[in-house]
């Protein structure tokens, strides 16, 4: 018997504050301004998907103790935008990245319940959590979590705010204009929790959400990030875009949900992936080489060669040789308020092996940088990415994707136009929304029925 | 300053559920169902800007509503639970085009690097017509949702003391360096920090982004803000009044200040007092508007709107009190009154509807036309912006200024 053919999950991530994002390009607009963010939003919507996604960061980056210049610098607060795209929009998700660490659960508990209300059950939460004392530098609470807390106190937030969201049940309100009973329970939302990390009580002050909860997306890749999705997340913000890295990806962490007495169908895995269409697939690739310049100037190139050699390269010419000094290695990193630099975790042997790479394909450091760098993920043209997407999904190396177009906020429109019927033309795809919560977009259960079914059983 | 016609004065809605009166909920109109859906506030914001009125304010609070000011009244015959008025206040902007949304936060437990942010935000999502209502809360059992401060326990007589007024001084301090904060952060990038310079790579001039390094008791912010120096540059921040130290802050600190005067000799008196605050603080040449607060029950004749009031007060089983002044009468008294208020040098009024289903239609399709007859209210809008319709001019970035000055 052959396996049913998987439907895929498709969503859209605003363009974002790295250098994926092309700003220099003619077309691209404005990062800031409502109007994109509608744009963007209308398109995903038009063509479907699931969910549209917006990541968060709480303090401008920095390098060599300066602001980075070289990026889109700036962005919204991720609830107001959602909220304001929820005017815009009827069906599609909603998902914000939020921190756990510069924010309480009470209060995050009542923006998220609000949105889900708002949207009438369109609100998901990308869970992050963070230590570092860069970013705390903007908050009361400073940056006093240790890194080895931060797993502890991200899990606990989460715990918290779901007691937050069940604190109510749904059937509350009365709102009887006879009798004059408005709340059924003089109770109602009543919570306490006492753990290592939150001491609080009281009554929280939203009625439950349509969603009950708002879909829960966590984005950690470590060992502990993965046992956190398994136990505590509906889906995953993955990075493993290519076929065998998705596939060991999506059988290790759906292998770990039987012992939280999960089914496998209640954690998705969603990779970023980015694209490039050509009318045909040599045209892509082209163009797919020409974005990759675009994204690495040689300004660019030289700060990224920085993320390794943490130091100040600047008198070096990106068109020129890798330098012949060694990283320095010390704890103090020039770069802050970006995650992606502590992948290097042996600069001294990341090194070597770009100088020996370099010298034996004679790169610069411009072309090292682009080609060390990622590739984008799905480059052809619209039948092969179709194709490649299906092939991806149907052979267990992701659920769908969540793309990250370089174009803000037109680089989605052809992704919408072209790509799009081939995978409903494919039946892979919904050519209507089934309902109206990001819950039934992604056939997750209402936390209610989980409940009900674990009572049952 | 003279003039044949009376100067225009301003008017402001302050929505809270279903209104004011705690039985408003249960009139016909009421909607009580809905008050979780954006449809509701959608339809009230669009009522609102239908007549032509300055702003629109949306209560809020860490806590459920409650009759008592320091604890919880356990009380289910009146309306509990509400959304957040900042994602109220988003959700509504795309939906209108010119009323201004003025969403309450609280200062006391939340940060003021997010709010700055949500805020700037909201200027953006409305093209230029967001403010903020300032509100602390000394709650202890509000306090006790966040777990990081404890309160003791508190009331409106109790503030009244010496120790009450030192603590509320100390509060009202925090709520102070929190606006300086989120005022800093608004101004934190210039206006023209965003170069896109396609030669250099540069997106952003960093001499344009600011540090706004400010240490206070309560917090320290860094800065500059993740957000850019939003539409209307500083958006309108507003704060309620009741005595001399939060006088002292609407003075200190915002563009506007809601009082409650309960007659002319009790608004002519609080006007001097921030007035003279004003000065004070070095703000006499800045525009300050000082809005007198009412609740409202409008009808076509007085004696409706007086049997409507005593109605839903034998529905919620005792008078209706509040901070503010009752008025229960016909659109042409209150606009009398709202006139006579208006030349003790109040600048505009913030309507508390009774019954926001009823008193605000009556606002915009009664009061209204009556002030229009009488020239002192707008026909039409005439600015896009918030600050535009308050006659406030976009302030320079102090931070520009700032650059301004040192290389001249």
């Amino acid at each position: 018997m052959s396996k049913p053919l998987k439907q895929i999950h498709l969503a859209a991530h605003f363009p974002g504050v790295n250098n994926t994002t092309v700003w220099s390009d003619p077309a691209a607009g404005s990062h800031i301004e409502f109007s994109s963010f509608a744009h963007f939003a209308k398109t995903a919507e038009r063509a479907k998907f699931d969910f549209l996604f917006l990541a968060e960061g709480l303090r401008l980056r920095e390098q060599g103790g300066k602001i980075y210049d070289l990026d889109v610098v700036g962005r919204p607060d991720t609830f107001t935008i959602l909220a304001a795209l929820a005017a815009v929009t009827e069906h599609l998700g909603l998902t914000g990245t939020i921190n756990s660490t510069f924010n309480e659960p009470y209060e995050v508990a009542r923006q998220f319940a609000s949105l889900d209300h708002l949207s009438d059950g369109r609100a998901a939460w990308n869970v992050v959590t963070s230590w570092d004392a860069f970013t705390g530098e903007n908050f009361r609470r400073g940056g006093f979590l240790p890194q080895d807390e931060r797993y502890s106190r991200a899990k606990e937030f989460l715990a918290t705010t779901n007691e937050l969201f069940d604190s109510w049940h749904g059937d509350e309100i009365l709102a009887d204009q006879s009798t004059g009973t408005f709340l059924r329970d003089a109770k109602a939302g009543a919570f306490v929790h006492q753990g290592q990390h939150f001491d609080i009580h009281g009554q929280f002050n939203v009625p439950r959400s349509p969603q009950g909860r708002p879909v829960i997306f966590q984005a950690g890749d470590s060992d502990e990030g993965r046992e956190f999705a398994a136990s505590s997340a509906d889906a995953i913000f993955s990075r493993y875009s290519t076929l065998d890295q998705g596939q060991a990806f999506y059988t290790d962490v759906k292998s770990r949900l039987a012992k939280y007495g999960r089914r496998s169908d209640q954690l998705l895995i969603l990779p970023a992936a980015t694209f490039v269409l050509g009318d045909t697939d040599a045209e892509a690739e082209d163009l797919a080489k020409e974005v990759r310049r675009q994204q690495v100037s040689g300004a660019t190139a030289i700060k990224h060669l920085e993320f390794v050699w943490n130091r100040d390269l600047s008198s070096y010419d990106p068109d020129g040789p890798l330098p012949d000094i060694d990283p320095d290695v010390s704890d103090n990193h020039i770069s802050k308020g970006r995650a992606q630099v502590r992948m290097y975790r042996d600069p001294l042997a990341t090194a070597r092996e770009w100088r020996e790479l370099a010298a034996a394909n004679k790169w610069s450091i411009r072309d090292l940088v682009i080609e060390t760098g990622n590739r984008q993920a799905f480059i052809g043209s619209p039948s092969t990415v179709a194709k490649t997407i299906n092939d991806f999904v149907q052979a267990d190396a992701s659920d769908g994707f969540i793309l990250v177009p370089h174009i803000t906020p037109s680089g989605l429109d052809p992704f919408a136009d072209k790509v799009v019927p081939l995978l409903q033309e494919q039946g892979v795809f919904r050519t209507e929304y089934e309902g109206p919560t990001l819950r039934d977009h992604l056939g997750l259960t209402h936390p209610d029925e989980v409940r009900d079914e674990r009572a049952a059983s | 300053m003279s003039s044949t016609s009376p100067s225009p004065l301003h008017l402001a809605v302050a929505l809270d559920g279903t209104g004011w009166h705690p039985a408003s909920w249960r009139e016909p109109v009421a909607r009580p169902r809905d008050l979780f859906t954006a449809s509701y506030w959608a339809d009230q914001v669009a009522e609102a800007e239908r007549g032509l009125l300055d702003f629109v304010t949306f209560e809020d609070g860490l806590g459920l509503q409650s009759s008592h000011y320091g604890e919880l009244d356990g009380r289910t015959d009146q309306v509990r639970g509400r959304l957040d008025a900042v994602l109220i206040a988003a959700r509504i902007a795309p939906l209108t085009s010119h009323i201004g949304l003025v969403p309450t936060v609280v200062s006391t437990h939340t940060e003021p690097f997010h709010i700055s942010k949500a805020i700037a935000t909201l200027d953006y999502v409305s093209t230029g017509r967001a403010g903020v209502r300032v509100q602390l809360s000394a709650r202890p059992h509000e306090a006790d949702h966040f777990g990081r401060r404890t309160f003791e326990p508190i009331s409106l007589e109790s503030l009244r003391s010496e120790a009450g007024q030192e603590r509320l001084a100390e509060h009202f301090d925090e709520a102070a360096d929190y606006i300086e904060v989120v005022r800093r952060l608004w101004d934190s990038w210039e206006d023209d920090a965003e170069i896109r310079d396609v030669a250099t790579g540069r997106f952003v001039d960093r001499d344009k982004l600011h540090y706004i390094d400010f240490e206070g008791r309560h917090f320290s912010v860094k800065g500059p803000s993740i957000t850019p120096r939003p539409p209307q540059g500083q958006p309108v921040v507003s704060s309620l009044a009741h005595q001399t130290i939060p006088y002292r802050l609407v003075a200190r600190a915002t563009d506007i200040g809601y009082v409650t005067p309960h007659d002319t000799e009790e608004a002519r008196a609080i006007v001097a007092e921030i007035r003279a605050e004003q000065e004070a603080a070095g703000r006499a040449d800045e525009p300050l508007h000082i809005f007198g607060d009412l609740v409202v029950f409008l009808d076509d004749d007085e004696a409706t709107a007086v049997a409507r009031r005593e109605r839903l007060d034998g529905l919620a089983g005792e008078p209706y009190t509040s901070d503010a002044r009752i008025f229960a009468g016909t659109p042409a008294q209150l606009a009398d009154l709202l006139q006579e208020l208006q030349s003790t040098g109040l600048t505009g009024f913030r309507l508390r509807p009774a019954v926001a289903g009823h008193d605000l239609p009556a606002i915009t399709q009664g009061l209204v036309p009556e002030l229009q007859r009488r020239d002192a209210f707008r026909r039409a809008y005439e600015a896009d912006t918030l600050r535009g319709l308050l006659g406030l001019a976009r302030p320079a970035n102090r931070y520009a200024a700032a650059a301004a000055a040192a290389t001249a």
